[in-house]
């Protein structure tokens, strides 16, 4: 069946299987890996992307479906080669991971929950990410990333504060 | 931590150096790694506990399009050896499929491999296999009892191992004591089960006589154990180390999974790849956790000093045993806790059922055993009358005491474990805990404060494995680090592993800026493969800080050597006289006088002229460090040293739990922890979170439940419930430092810190909490629904609530595991 998928911007045109889900489509066909399989029954989250800027499972949802939506996958988010979003920064700057399998789609998670919500409280960042599970770290520190992401954005286009 | 800090980089709070490409996805994990014509398994499972292969008909699965091969059990496992056992239990072999007995749900039974892994999987529906449905058994002390139905009849019996060992004078400290008690407690099934399912790809190259395997593994010996089932030499299995590893924890293990897919590849001529789905994970993929039944019996006098104690502990390691039996050995090395008890009878059981099989989980059998210990120092502290806290005092080892014997022959490094204490208790503010504790039980909650206190051993020598197989002398567990640097002057080093996630590239590069006093940022650290690399044995037992960095310090030790040597030479001055500044040498009387750190490259690797005599060109350095405390092989009676570091942590919780749902909610958890040197705050951090979030999904949700039909009911994580970021509560924690004596920075090991004493404290505040109803939980997990029905049986009037309970402790009664 053919699909005409629009991944980070880019229109793909793909003659797939109906039964093809979206991560195996973005994984496979597309080669975009960082979107992972965890659970392949919608509860680990680590297939997240982000769907019209919507987090969604890719697990759950047959690439047909995904025809004529705005896919971002986390090849999206760098703003260039070898060059990190400040969600991702602040990822690196609380150490907000491990091993790292399902940091992509927190990151994704997180971006979706600062597009609407420049201050969230903790409450509101546990609520956004309580549908990736991280068996490494105890979220802590992955709570404190997307603070800390916040809390950068927010000064963003303004002096520097002094330390 | 004083506020002088000695080292230049490590301790200090830097980045770690994974974490770039695991935030723009571009980890390369198993799954990630396809090479061209890569074919793919899906595995038939037997849907019985046990039974008997009568046939296995592949007809309609090879006649589907796209599909290449059925592998059965016979075909297998005529072309290749058994799986390595830990214990010498020749009649229990274990193989990738079974092979005309299945001895679990789950158990795979042949292998579909096709174009996709779609197509595989709607192949291995169309596989007929008539079974013979057999007698079995699930219950680990049923397992042992005469007359139950036999896992593995050639073996006699469901007994891989029943020793029982006397440390000091058992029998005379019990009639000695003026008061026992016993009790038994439950550690359910539960793991680490990683987001990340076991993945491997092999492809063989008939041309070159090489395996090339890339698998999401940790897993010691494991290009070893390939090339051994497979019957290659060594020098045909090539690991590649450069693979992400999703979470381990201890259970990518994943020897049968390699195994299938190389005897595959070689088989049919192409790359053939395994990546499990969760269900394949969750029930075949023999990633279970230690099940274990505990009875233990404690002498002691009135003041609550503990001065014997008696342990009896049975583990249901499914139906087949890897490494699995040594989880009952490990707690050997810290088998009093951090307690001063001086005698000690520890009876060890593992028996084989019908269940899936049982692997390594962080802590390998550590954890548990802390969680029996903490019940029996709270139920002391009930006996008595006294307050928890103090009788823990009472009995911990003092700073003064160290290096401490314990009974079992190890030797405890150093630690100050009452400060520890002190300082949690003040972090937490206990007494206004303890009030606050009481405003909520007015409230009409059920509150309550949980503690534990316990040990970390970390950087095993494996004296386990000769400790509970005599026929296994192994007394080491070498880990390496290779560094070079090249005509430019950059500096690369070698691990020879892979990581899932511990930072060990940044761990590497920490440690070797710090001696030779370079950024770290300079230092690339590669990952050769298996056969480019030297020993080592994989992340295991919390070793890296010790055994990696200790390997990577001595390494560069040397390195720095010859860097003087060299400037010494050139400088026409002693070696003495040269002194070492930031890679860079001088003479110490003329301090101008100096030789860069690029010119001393250039000449090591070009200017053979100007090189001291006798010098090896190149500046390569390789250091294989063993364990600090050396490796003797148990005594007689089984004494032993076999981790040289003990880490200490002390858990605070204040729990409640909701009288009608059963729904228990943390409200405050401060965690004090003393690892030593700490190389990255931020890692360290890390794993303490991660392991207490593991250590309250062992408490209070996670549990591979069978019904008594032999079928595991948690398969997928509907079932199988992990911590959210809402289930696991903000936890404070409060660092010391006791430098260990053994290691080259004082750290110790920290990978499993959390997991190791999380449980036992949320299960003590189940306890408290509950303490009032006069009633106890003695098995975990403590799942809400259990939670809900014992409140109610045990509270017919919940309105208004039953009023402080200390004195109520008459009406005590144990709750039995299951």
């Amino acid at each position: 069946m053919r699909v005409d998928l629009t991944v980070n911007g880019q229109t793909h045109a793909l003659e797939i299987e109906p039964r093809m889900s979206l991560l195996d489509c973005l994984r496979e066909r597309l080669l975009l890996t960082g979107a992972h399989a965890g659970c392949e029954h919608g509860v680990c989250g680590a297939c997240t992307v982000l769907i019209d800027g919507a987090p969604a499972r890719s697990c759950l949802i047959f690439a047909v479906q995904a025809d004529g939506y705005a896919i971002t996958t986390i090849e999206g988010v760098p703003p260039g080669p070898g060059e990190l979003s400040p969600v991702q920064d602040a990822f690196c700057e609380s150490h907000g991971m491990q091993c790292g399998y399902c940091t992509p789609a927190m990151i994704l998670a997180a971006h979706a929950l600062l597009a609407g919500n420049p201050t969230p409280t903790r409450a509101e960042i546990v609520e956004a990410i309580s549908g990736n599970i991280c068996r490494c770290t105890g979220y802590a520190q992955i709570v404190e990333a997307i603070a800390l992401a916040a809390e950068r954005l927010r000064g963003r286009n303004q002096p520097a504060a002094k330390p | 931590m004083s506020a002088v800090r000695p080292f230049r980089f490590v301790s200090s709070d830097r980045r770690v150096r994974e974490d770039r490409r695991f935030v723009a996805g571009k980890g390369r994990f198993a799954a990630d790694i396809l090479l061209p014509g890569t074919r793919h398994v899906a595995v038939v499972t037997c849907p019985h506990p046990a039974a008997r292969i009568l046939h296995i008909d592949k007809t309609a699965a090879l006649a589907s399009r796209g599909v290449h091969y059925v592998l059965d059990g016979r075909e297998l496992a005529a072309a290749t050896a058994p799986l390595l056992a830990g214990l010498d239990t020749p009649k229990v072999p274990r193989r990738p499929l079974a092979v005309d007995v299945a001895r679990y749900a789950g158990e795979w039974v042949a292998a579909v491999v096709a174009d996709s892994r779609a197509v595989a999987e709607d192949a291995a529906e169309l596989v007929e296999v008539d079974y013979e449905p057999l007698p079995f058994v699930l219950d680990g002390e049923e397992a042992y009892a005469a007359g139950s139905a036999v896992v593995h009849p050639e073996h006699g019996s469901n007994v891989l191992l029943d020793r029982t060992f006397v440390w000091g004078e058992v029998e005379k400290d019990f009639a000695q004591s003026p008061h026992h008690l016993s009790l038994r407690v439950k550690w359910g099934r539960s793991a680490t089960v990683p987001i990340e399912t076991f993945g491997v790809l092999a492809t063989w190259d008939p041309w070159r006589e090489i395996f090339d395997v890339f698998a999401s593994v940790q897993m010691p010996r494991f290009p070893d154990q390939v090339a051994l089932a497979l019957r290659l030499p060594g020098s045909s299995v090539r690991v590649h180390n450069d693979v992400d590893v999703g979470g381990s924890y201890g259970v990518k293990r994943g020897i049968k999974h390699a195994v299938l897919v190389g005897y595959l590849s070689r088989r049919l001529g192409f790359p053939v790849r395994l990546v499990e789905d969760r269900l394949e994970n969750m029930r075949g993929g023999d990633g279970h956790g230690p099940e274990r039944n505990f009875a233990i019996e404690v002498a002691f006098d009135d003041a609550g000093v503990i001065r014997s104690m008696k342990m009896r502990a049975l583990d249901n390691v499914g139906a087949y045993a890897g490494r699995s039996p040594f989880q009952l050995g490990k707690p050997i090395g810290a088998i009093v806790g951090p307690y001063r008890i001086k005698s000690v009878q520890y009876e060890t059981i593992a028996v084989t059922t019908n269940k899936t099989v049982q692997e390594a989980v962080r802590a390998f059998g550590q954890s548990p055993t802390n969680y029996a210990i903490e019940r029996a120092i709270d139920e002391v502290a009930r006996h008595r009358g006294l307050d928890r806290l103090e009788v823990r005092r009472r009995n911990l080892i003092r700073a003064d005491e160290f290096p401490y014997l314990i009974p079992s022959g190890t030797t405890y490094d150093s630690g100050d474990y009452h400060a520890v204490i002190e300082k949690v208790l003040g972090c937490a503010d206990y007494r206004e805990l303890i009030a606050e504790r009481e405003r909520l039980r007015a409230g009409g909650l059920l509150a309550g404060i949980g503690m534990a206190a316990c040990l970390e051993p970390s950087g095993a020598n494996s004296t386990f494995e000769p400790l509970l197989n005599p026929k296994n002398e192994t007394t080491t567990y070498a880990d390496s680090c290779r560094i070079n640097v090249d005509v430019s002057g950059a500096v690369i080093a070698t691990i020879h592993t892979l990581s899932a996630g511990q930072g060990h590239e940044t761990l590497t590069a920490t440690m070797i800026g710090e001696v030779l006093e370079i950024d770290p940022e300079r230092i690339r650290v590669v990952r050769p493969d298996s056969l480019s690399s030297l020993p080592s044995q994989s992340p295991v037992g919390s070793r890296m800080a010790i055994m990696l960095d200790g390997a990577a310090f001595h390494a560069a030790q040397k390195l720095k050597a010859r860097l003087v040597a060299i400037a010494a030479h050139n400088l026409g001055i002693p070696p003495e006289r040269a002194a070492y500044d930031g890679g860079d040498v001088f003479d110490r009387t003329l301090p101008q006088r100096r030789r860069s750190f690029g010119e001393l490259a250039t000449i090591a690797h070009r200017q053979f002229h100007r090189l001291p005599p006798g010098t090896e060109p190149g500046l390569a350095f390789a250091h294989i460090m063993q364990v600090p405390t050396g490796g003797q092989l148990p005594t007689a009676d089984g004494r032993v040293q076999m981790y040289p570091c003990f880490a200490f942590e002390f858990h605070l919780v204040l729990m409640t739990i909701d009288s009608d749902l059963g729904k228990p909610t943390i409200r405050r958890y401060v965690v004090g922890h003393d690892c030593g040197t700490v190389i990255n705050p931020k890692i360290v951090r890390g794993m303490t979170m991660g392991g207490i979030a593991h250590g309250i999904g062992a408490a209070l949700y996670e549990e591979f439940a069978y019904n008594t039909d032999g079928q595991l009911v948690a398969q997928s994580f509907m079932d199988y419930l992990l911590p959210s970021a809402q289930e696991v509560p903000p936890v404070e924690i409060v660092d010391h430092v006791t430098p260990s004596p053994h290691t080259v920075l004082g750290q110790k090991g920290s990978g499993e810190s959390g997991y190791l004493g999380a449980p036992a404290a949320v299960a003590s505040a189940i306890n408290d909490a509950l303490q009032p109803l006069g009633i106890a939980v003695n098995s975990l997990p403590i799942k809400i629904a259990q939670l809900g029905d014992l409140i109610a049986s045990a509270n017919p009037h919940p309105n208004p609530p039953p009023q402080a309970g200390e004195g109520r402790a008459g009406a005590f009664r144990s709750q039995r595991g299951e």
